[in-house]
This record gives C-alpha cells, structure tokens and sequence, in this order.
C-alpha cells in the first residue's frame, strides 16, 4: 500500500468513527414502535371503543344537561365535563397497562427471538438501545395518550355541536361549563408527572427483570413484590411496601406534589404544583433508584445470554 | 496488520471448557474456514471475537479489544450469526431503513440492488419470506456494508443447495475484493472447500491444525491404492486408511507425489476426508466413517 493510499484509508477510517449516538438513539426508538405495534392500536381501540360507547349512551347525557338549573358553576362543570373526564381517565388507565407490559418484555423478546444477535451486529451500544427503550414509557407513551385524547375530546366537542342544538340544548352551556385548552395542559402536565416521572422507577425495574428472566418476567418482577410485602406483614403487620409499589405505579401516593384539589386533573379548581412536585424527595428517590436499575439493566443485555 | 489475533483465549460456561487456551492469527484478506465438530468451541470463538461474551486471554481484531469496544468495532465487522435472527416482524424496507439510519457504512442503493435480484419485495414480514430468502435478505444487507471483516457461523444452514450455491457465489462475486476478510464456520465442508484461503480445525477448544489452502493441496495426498500394492503404501504410514467402494483410499501427509503415483491415482483430499482422519487420529480413535 503506497502512502498516499495509506492516508485515504485513515481519512476513511476517521470519519465514521464519529457515530451519531442521536442518530442511533431516533432510529432504536423508530424500532420498538415497529417492534410494539400493540401498544398504539391498543390506545386507538380503547379510544374508538369509548367514542362508540359515548355516541351509544347519548341520551343519557343530554338528560343530564337539560336538567341542569343554571345556578350552580360546580354542577355545570361536572356534568358538561364528565364525559371528557371519563375518556382521559380511561386513556391514562390505558397508559399504565400498555407501560407495565411493555416494559416487561422490552429486553426479553429481543432474547426470547434471538434477534439480539442481529441488534448487535450493528453500532449501537447497549446503553443507547436500553436508554430507547425505558424512553418508550417516560415520553413516548405519554405524548401518544395524551394526541389521543385530545382527538377524543375533539370528536366529542364536535359531536356535541351537532347533537346539543338538535336538541334545542344552547351550544354556549357547553362552552360555559368546559375550558378546553386549559383541561389539555393540565391532562399534558399529569401524564407526564403521574403516569410517567412519579412510576419511573416500576417500570425500569420491569426492563432489568425482562433483561434478566428465562421465561415470564412480569412473574419474576412482581415475585419480590410480593415476598417483600408478605415479609413486612409478617414481621411488621404493615402493608407499606405494597401500597408504596401501587401507588407509584397508578400514578398516585402523592396527588398533592402533583396537583392540589381533585385526583383527575381536569378540573378547574385544579392547581399544578410544579414547584412543590420537583421539591419533594419522593420523586428524585424514585428517579434515583429508576436510574440504578437502568445501570443494570444495561450491564444485563451486555452479559446476559438469549433465551 | 493482522485482522484476528487471539492468544491464549479462554472461555468456560460452568463446567464445560468451551475453548482451552485457543491461538489464532487471521491476516487481512484471507477466507478462512473454521471446521470442526458440534460443540468444538467455535461459535464461542466467534462470538469472543465479536465481543458477545466476555472472555479471558488476549483477543484483538483489526487492532481493537472486541468486548470493550464492540459499538466502535461494528462498522467494521458484519456477521450473520444464524438465518434465524433477523427480527420476525420487521418489514424489508424498516429493517433497510434502521441499518441506513445507524451504519455509517451501509449503501441502501447497493442492498436495494442486490435485493432486486431476488424474489423478496420490501414490503413483506421477514416472517413472510422463505428460509432461503432471510438468508438472501441478511446477506444483500452485509453485502452492502463496507466492512474490513465479515462472520459468517453456519449461514447457509437448513438452506437448499441451490440457495447454498448462490450464497457463496456471490458472496466471492460480488463482496469478496481481496482486502475484506472473511471467517465462515459450516458443516457442508465440501461447499466452501473451493472458496477459502486458510483452513482451521478447531476441537475442543483448541486449534488441531491451521494452514493456507496452498500448505492444504501441497501437504496432504489422498491414494486409492490397488489391493496388491496396499501392504507398500501402508509402509509409508499414511495419516488415515479408509474404504471406498471395495478399494483401501490412504491418506498420507508430506508424502512425494511421484512415488504415491505409483500405487494408484493420486489427488488432493476433501477438506471433509482430512478433517475425519485429523479429528479421528487427535481423539485417539480411528473411526469408521461413511462420507
């Protein structure tokens, strides 16, 4: 090899040693939304499902609206918002399932097909395909529930413009009892500090065991659960260990760090409370140890075999 | 510089030595096949070297420790472990599209044009496709890597000889450039025997013999030795004897071709003859085998 050449396979060899690791990290998230196709259909069918059932059980809810008195700002708001409140209370319920089970088998179907063979026989670290796939829960899942219900809300906004004047019920009693702009930043706020930030650390603990387990990793991750909390009863006749696993993981346990007033965030006498929210211990003790299992969970996908 | 340096690599999973103290030095631009029997050490050996798992002894390839640096060293390193391992539910064009957006050195073009070659359209299911055409689809995606080093551990298995055929054909058409460096490990021996640079018997973890397919032709001799003149050749110790329709085929190592010549017709062995007659004289055994 001449000199020259010699140069010109440096330079080759030099430039693609800068790997994008923004680049792999958008193209690992592109895969587990190929990868998990269930975990967006599952979200439309439960919002379809939910419209269908409102257009079905209409009756009831006009009823409802035209024996409001027009007195009480309270009444109006519960009975004009509630079907809004139903379909992002149902949304978020949906979140937290299609979040559970996707963690759980984030790390073990790659091993379980033995295509992780195939993932790493390409330049993409451990750390940065782990990194994507806790990303799936913590901002992926959330952004997607919460473009869902709006459309929801949507869809209901503009069925109610065709149905209510049918009905000879005025369009502005709708408009008197909800505050849709604001309902969406607090909805926006709350899945991302309840159902995303507030169970981080469940779901990490899902990725490390599904990272970890032979064959059923929900069963595996929830076996220490369930040993811990039947030895707290034991020794202490206390239940403090499960309800701190349950309430991370509904997103509840601590409502007032989150919003003041009302559990669903919708609410107009709902406040956010930012301040007191990333002031509390609990969340960066959670966030703390979250970060301790993503630690290992990378350490797993680099030692650990496939199924 | 050498692609593959390994010394004294060791590996054992609980009980079981997967490889006892293994050396090896590949050199850029070489084929090299790793031939030996189930469970000799050499999908281990490959994985080692493909920084999979972690191991002990020193391991180099193309200069780079493969179990800290795996991410850096595959842009430069391709492997097709096993056909089965391209993801199931991926579609052709994602899977095109995710190694587009994370190998710096990949060319869709050139896979896009490979893949027209073949019956498989981009927007099927790998779950879709045949045995064979996962293995054509895998292959047009390495193929269209610019890596120093390619890994091949058992690529064409379950394949038919047609798919087998065309694997490594354009494999050394359309890939092979002389300064790539490829190690394939197969059973169907006989099939790369025209396609490989540098032959490796591996058992039980060890190399049992290792040498240029030139060292291969020139050292080793296969006779098929007339009766009457069996109890001669025989004098001459050949490494391994077995039957071959009624005839005595001895295979003798470092012999003179012109007096072999005389006890019949002469010719270079099948890699799959040698690798019987080495396996069976290291194991201590001569053993009967039908080829």
């Amino acid at each position: 090899m001449s000199a020259g050449s010699q140069v010109m396979a440096d330079v080759q060899d030099a430039a693609p040693a800068a790997l994008s690791s923004t680049g792999a990290f958008y193209w690992s998230v592109r895969r587990e939304l190929w990868e998990n196709r269930w975990i967006y259909i599952g979200q439309f069918v439960v919002a379809a499902v939910f419209v269908l059932g409102f257009v079905f059980n209409m009756n009831h809810w006009l009823m409802k609206m035209r024996g409001l008195s027009g007195t009480d700002p309270a009444q109006y708001w519960t009975t004009i918002a509630q079907p809004f409140d139903i379909a992002s209370g149902l949304m978020m319920g949906t979140l937290i399932l299609m979040s559970l089970f996707y963690s759980a088998d984030a790390l073990y179907g790659e091993r379980r097909d033995r295509s992780i063979f195939f993932w790493k026989s390409l330049p993409v670290s451990d750390s940065t395909t782990v990194l994507a796939k806790a990303s799936i829960p913590l901002i992926v899942l959330p952004l997607l529930t919460f473009a869902i219900t709006v459309a929801i809300q949507i869809v209901l906004v503009l069925l109610s413009c065709v149905v209510l004047p049918a009905n000879g019920i005025s369009l502005a009693m709708l408009w008197k009892g909800l505050y849709l702009f604001q309902m969406w930043g607090m909805i926006l706020y709350h899945l991302f500090m309840a159902h995303a930030l507030w169970p981080f650390p469940v779901f990490c603990w899902l990725l490390l065991v599904s990272g970890w387990a032979r064959r059923a990793p929900l069963l595996w991750a929830a076996l220490p659960v369930a040993v811990i909390g039947a030895l707290e009863r034991l020794v202490f006749g206390s239940a403090n260990f499960l309800r701190l696993v349950g309430t991370r993981l509904i997103g509840g346990g601590a409502p007032a760090d989150i919003t003041s007033g009302e559990m669903l965030p919708t609410g107009p006498m709902t406040h956010l409370t930012p301040l007191r929210y990333f002031a509390s211990p609990g969340l960066w003790i959670g966030l703390a140890v979250a970060a301790v299992f993503l630690v290992v969970a990378v350490r797993l996908r680099r030692y650990r075999d496939p199924v | 510089m050498a692609c593959i340096e390994a010394r004294g690599l060791r590996k054992r999973f609980g009980s079981t030595v997967a490889l006892d103290g293994l050396d090896l030095h590949v050199e850029e631009g070489r084929i090299l096949g790793l031939i030996g029997p189930n469970g000799a050490g050499k999908t281990t050996a490959l994985n080692a070297m493909l920084g999979l798992i972690p191991y002990q002894g020193e391991l180099k390839v193309l200069g780079r420790d493969p179990w800290t640096e795996r991410e850096r060293l595959m842009v430069d390193v391709s492997y097709i472990a096993d056909v089965a391992v391209l993801p199931r539910w991926i579609r052709v064009a994602e899977l095109l599209d995710y190694v587009a957006g994370v190998h710096p050195r990949f060319d869709r073009t050139k896979a896009k044009g490979f893949l027209e070659k073949t019956s498989i359209q981009t927007s099927s299911r790998v779950r879709e496709l045949s045995k064979g055409m996962v293995a054509q689809l895998h292959l047009a995606i390495v193929m269209a890597i610019d890596a120093r080093l390619l890994v091949l551990d058992e690529p064409t298995l379950g394949l038919d000889i047609l798919f087998r055929k065309q694997f490594y054909d354009s494999l050394l058409n359309d890939y092979f450039d002389r300064t790539r460096t490829i190690v394939v490990t197969t059973h169907q021996v006989e099939e790369v025997q025209h396609v490989l640079t540098d032959l490796v018997f591996i058992d039980r973890g060890r190399i049992v013999l290792s040498c240029s397919m030139e060292e291969f032709e020139q050292r080793y001799l296969e006779v098929m030795v007339r009766p009457e003149q069996l109890a001669a050749a025989r004098a001459l110790k050949p490494m391994y004897e077995r039957q071959a329709i009624g005839r005595s085929v001895l295979l003798f190592d470092h012999a003179d071709r012109q007096r072999l010549a005389a006890f019949g017709e002469v010719r270079t062995p099948s890699i799959a003859d040698l690798f019987v007659a080495v396996l069976g004289n290291h194991s201590g055994a001569t053993r009967e085998v039908a080829v």
